[in-house]
């Protein structure tokens, strides 16, 4: 394998490792700030057991959000140098921003938070978890505004001299509509993974305690978990459907921006009005269209999807046939270095990653509804089924957005740096053309199979702890140890130690 | 004034902060088998940076992507090129990060033993690499007319390179038992201090021998004063561990990193990447953003720094008390059979009338057949429903052991 493949298959790798915790932290640290709330405005002892149950678990998460974002930061230097030489000028913004504005808060508050139950009063505390749950969020931002940019470059010029992109207007970087969609979709996606991560868990632990049919775990249940529950079903819902809502627009921003990625994920060959919605389709591995032949199908979505209209004239998709003719036109049959390029994403892999997105967002659903249901009027339930409904679809999410970004990133091949096609399409950059060219096969092997064996132990760890911690359960007894609630000073132990 | 030059200082200043604030924790994590005899001793000296060490971090990041918002050249040629050094370094940071977070997760003799091993490997090497890497840059390296680096490996680890790494080393060494000596009470502190007695003179040796070289090799004249400054500050360490006052000694610990930071930017400079053929160098003028980019930047960077320098100081001020072995607690975490021994859907706890450590330890979570079914509805009221039984009651999940 060339130098090109292997950093490819190690950026995907890598990152989305990285992006199967960041989900899980944006989404948990809200859900922590709000339970901590709640037991700061109520003083009702199950939030604060809620806080130090999911706090811990946050905790676990983090830390390997936090290690595996490391690599992140370097990576685009060590396997990408060419494109960083190209783009570093637009691009390096938005990540040096995310540091300074957001991964400081964050490292700095939550080792507050962690370390200073005892320390701070009640209300900075709070607000120190409340500090964090914004920042993640707020990397979110920047890094997605880096990452639209890519999908659409605006903002910017080509400069001859330099041979690179550069910055003409940072706000239009910032409030690329790419971008406008994206992260809505993205921090939607990442509530309702972390909403059907409490809400599982509260619902597993409900019916095991259900079941024992002792009063005092019924209490138990009915008091700390079904509060949890809800509190994480509401989540799911409102954040469901936000991804719903945010999704659509973002097809119908693609169909505009990125029309190849759009019929490749149609798998639609030739353009046509009127599109259908295929639910499986039929064909070989090979990225062609000859053998694609759609099975089951839902007449006029996929044009809705992208155009918002089911027929007539507004409704015409193009197909990948179109897209590449009219690619080749305007950018040419041949690579800089003389081979044919194809303007065709992976067929397979983008029809059916964004198959797989949608799809496994039922599993949320069902999960969101019955939850809902079954705790109806401060009910609790004991009904197995539930419980095996919310393991199942515990780990759904997390595969939805790693699905998402797969078609996201390769749905943008062959380009690194996409054409904006309607306007600046000047700035373009190929994949192949943005890997160092210094670094050999040998090493980007080298350094992907490191990071992929150190990763895989690590998941290891992190699932098993993880798991067992959840088996845990909400502490028996939590007290209040803010500064409020103390009279001496100087000798107690420390409320948390490593 | 040209704002490429304020982004060379700026990025000076990232780097300070990384290598004054992670110095001392690297310095603690490489001192864990020296001073942690036992496992409360261990726990003392890492729960003294416990709550800042991922903020301390965050300055290397931020260099990283300043570099690449700034001086995109610099960025490509200094990753790509410096390839395996940043390969290793990454790593260890990772496992680094890893160590310090799940370290207490898991109560298990063994599991600590791992992790303290990992936390040492993992500041050991980049206390070493970021000396050997920041040395060459000192030294110049072979780049070629696209800037691209055209050395191998095994260029990188010249004498003059190694030393380098020996000099953050023994600076690292330094700052942190200087740091521990006064952060820890009681025995610690006392050990500390000794260790700082020999560590400020070694890093005085060594770098003392280093920033020669390099003054007389690689550098330009103004930085003399640097080296000044540097002699000062590491003699002043010396003379103030001895005299017990650890606040100055610390100052003027982080006073030698700054130094050694100063002298490295500033023999470096114009360039930002020097080359072994001065043509192919990397210069601030050359590898530099647009204005346009590095105006926007330096908004950001002149309100956010200093707000980041108040919450960070307020974070010291927080966990200014001295931590002894008085104060740490017992394990928190879970026993390792607890943790390997659970299937997630299982029929119970992995072992049976041990101790536990948390959770949900008065529970009964055996399935009581005999019971009268659960109020299941939110009422509350105690008159289950005659007749309805909770389907599928003793199997599932929690199966009736103990
Ligand atoms: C949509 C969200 C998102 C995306 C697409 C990415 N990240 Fe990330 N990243 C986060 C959201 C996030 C986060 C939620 O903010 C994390 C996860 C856990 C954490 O500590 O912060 C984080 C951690 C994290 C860290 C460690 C921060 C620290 O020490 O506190 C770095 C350096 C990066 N990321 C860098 C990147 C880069 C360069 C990415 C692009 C390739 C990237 N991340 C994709
Ligand atoms: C965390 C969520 C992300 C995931 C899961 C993800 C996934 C991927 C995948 C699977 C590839 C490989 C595509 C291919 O080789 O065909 C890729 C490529 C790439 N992505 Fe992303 N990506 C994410 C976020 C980002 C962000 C935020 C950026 C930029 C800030 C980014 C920049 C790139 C670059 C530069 C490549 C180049 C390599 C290539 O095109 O093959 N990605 N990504
Ligand atoms: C409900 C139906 C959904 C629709 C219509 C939808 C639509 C889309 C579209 C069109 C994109 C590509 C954007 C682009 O490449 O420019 C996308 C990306 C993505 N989707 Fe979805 N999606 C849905 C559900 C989900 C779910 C359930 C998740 C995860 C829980 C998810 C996570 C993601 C992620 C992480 C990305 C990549 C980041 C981004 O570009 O925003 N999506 N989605």
């Amino acid at each position: 394998m060339e130098a090109l493949d292997l950093a490819r298959w190690q950026f995907g790798i890598v990152t989305v490792y990285h992006f199967i915790f960041v989900p899980l932290t944006i989404g948990l640290a809200p859900l922590v700030a709000i339970m901590q709330t709640a037991w700061y405005r109520t003083g009702n002892e199950r939030w604060l057991r809620l806080t130090k149950f999911f706090g811990k678990l946050l905790l676990i998460n983090f830390a390997i959000g936090v290690a595996t974002g490391i690599v992140q930061e370097f990576q685009f230097g060590m396997n990408w140098s060419e494109y960083s030489r190209f783009v570093g000028d637009v691009f390096g913004a938005p990540l040096a921003m995310e540091a300074l504005a957001a991964f400081f808060i964050e490292s700095t508050f939550l080792g507050l938070w962690i370390f200073g139950w005892d320390r701070l009063s009640k209300k900075i505390h709070l607000a120190c978890i409340w500090a964090v749950a914004i920042s993640v969020n707020l990397s979110a931002y920047f890094i997605l505004a880096a990452n639209s940019w890519m999908q659409h470059p605006v903002g910017t010029e080509y400069n001859p001299e330099t041979g690179r992109a550069e910055l003409v207007d940072i706000w239009a970087v910032l409030s690329n509509n790419t971008l406008l969609a994206a992260f809505p979709h993205t921090v939607t996606a990442a509530f309702l993974t972390a909403g059907g991560f409490v809400t599982a868990i509260c619902a597993w632990w409900m019916v095991r305690l259900v079941r024992t049919r002792r009063p005092e775990n019924v209490a138990l249940a009915r008091d700390v978990y079904r509060p949890g529950l809800v509190l994480g079903a509401i989540a799911m819902l409102v954040a469901g459907i936000g991804v719903g809502v945010s999704g659509d627009i973002q097809g119908k921003i693609m169909y505009e921006q990125q029309p190849g990625k759009m019929s490749s994920a149609e798998a639609l060959c030739d353009g046509q009005e009127s599109a259908a919605f295929s639910l499986l389709t039929i064909g070989d591995l090979s990225n062609s269209c000859e053998g694609v032949s759609h099975v089951l199908e839902i007449p006029g979505l996929a044009s809705y999807l992208g155009t918002g209209s089911f027929s007539g004239e507004d409704s015409y998709l193009p197909g990948v046939t179109d897209v590449q003719e009219e690619y080749t036109e305007r950018y040419g049959d041949v690579d800089q270095a003389g081979n044919p390029v194809t303007y065709t994403p992976n067929l397979f892999v983008s029809y059916w990653s964004f198959r797989f997105m949608i799809g496994l967002a039922a599993f949320s659903a069902a999960l969101a509804v019955s939850a809902l249901w079954l705790t109806r009027k401060g009910r609790v339930t004991d009904k197995q089924w539930f419980s095996n409904l919310a393991l199942v679809a515990l780990p759904m999410p997390f595969l939805a957005a790693s699905f998402g970004w797969i078609f996201t990133e390769m749905g943008r091949q062959p380009w690194v740096v996409a054409p904006n096609p309607t306007g600046i399409d000047a700035v373009r950059l190929l994949t192949e053309r943005g890997v160092s060219t210094v670094v050999s096969p040998g090493m980007v092997l080298t350094s992907m199979i490191a990071f992929t064996l150190l990763y895989a132990v690590l998941a290891v760890v992190w699932f098993r702890l993880m798991r067992r911690y959840a088996m845990e359960g909400v502490p028996d007894t939590v007290r209040d140890e803010s500064p409020e609630a103390q009279d001496d000073d100087a000798d107690r132990p420390l409320s948390f130690a490593y | 004034m040209d704002l490429a030059i304020l982004w060379f200082v700026l990025i000076a200043v990232l780097w300070t902060g990384y290598l004054v604030l992670e110095g001392f924790d690297f310095g603690v994590g490489m001192l864990l088998p020296v001073l942690g005899k036992k496992d409360k001793d261990r726990r003392v000296m890492i729960n003294t940076i416990g709550p800042v060490w991922d903020g301390n971090e965050v300055w290397l990041l931020t260099a990283g992507g300043a570099t690449f918002a700034a001086f995109p050249e610099w960025y490509a040629t200094l990753f790509s090129g410096f390839y395996l050094p940043l390969l290793i370094i990454l790593l260890a940071l990772i496992v680094r990060v890893i160590a310090f977070e799940y370290r207490g997760k898991i109560a298990d003799p063994v599991w600590i033993r791992r992790c303290d091993q990992a936390l040492i490997v993992g500041s050991w090497i980049p206390a070493l690499l970021w000396g050997v890497a920041f040395a060459n840059l000192v030294r110049g390296v072979e780049l070629d007319a696209d800037h691209q680096f055209t050395g191998g490996f095994f260029s990188l680890l010249s004498p003059f390179a190694l030393l380098g790494g020996l000099v953050t080393v023994s600076l690292f060494l330094m700052h942190g038992s200087v740091y521990l000596a006064l952060k820890t009470d009681g025995e610690i502190r006392e050990r500390s201090r000794r260790l700082a007695g020999v560590f400020s003179l070694a890093a005085t040796v060594i770098t003392a021998g280093w920033a020669l070289w390099a003054q007389i090799a690689y550098s330009v004249t103004w930085t003399w004063a640097v080296v000044a400054v540097a002699a000062v500050c590491l003699i002043s360490v010396v003379l103030m561990n001895a005299r017990g006052r650890e606040g100055w000694a610390f100052i003027f610990s982080a006073g030698a990193i700054v130094s050694a930071v100063v002298l490295i930017f500033g023999s470096m400079y114009p360039d930002v990447m020097p080359a072994v053929d001065p043509a192919n160098s990397l210069t601030v003028d050359n590898a530099s953003s647009s204005d346009y980019t590095l105006t926007v930047m330096t908004w950001v960077a002149v309100v956010l720094v200093p707000v980041v320098l108040l919450y960070q100081s307020w974070t010291y001020w927080v966990f200014r008390r001295r931590l002894s072995t008085e104060d740490i607690p017992e394990p928190i975490g879970l026993s390792w059979e607890k943790i390997k021994g659970a299937a997630f859907v299982g029929s119970g706890d992995g072992e049976q009338g041990a101790p536990r450590s948390g959770g949900h330890g008065g529970l009964d979570l055996t399935v009581d057949e005999d019971a009268p079914p659960p109020d299941l509805t939110g009422t509350g009221a105690t008159t289950a429903r005659p007749g309805r039984t909770a389907d599928g009651v003793g199997s599932g999940d929690v199966s009736g052991r103990g």
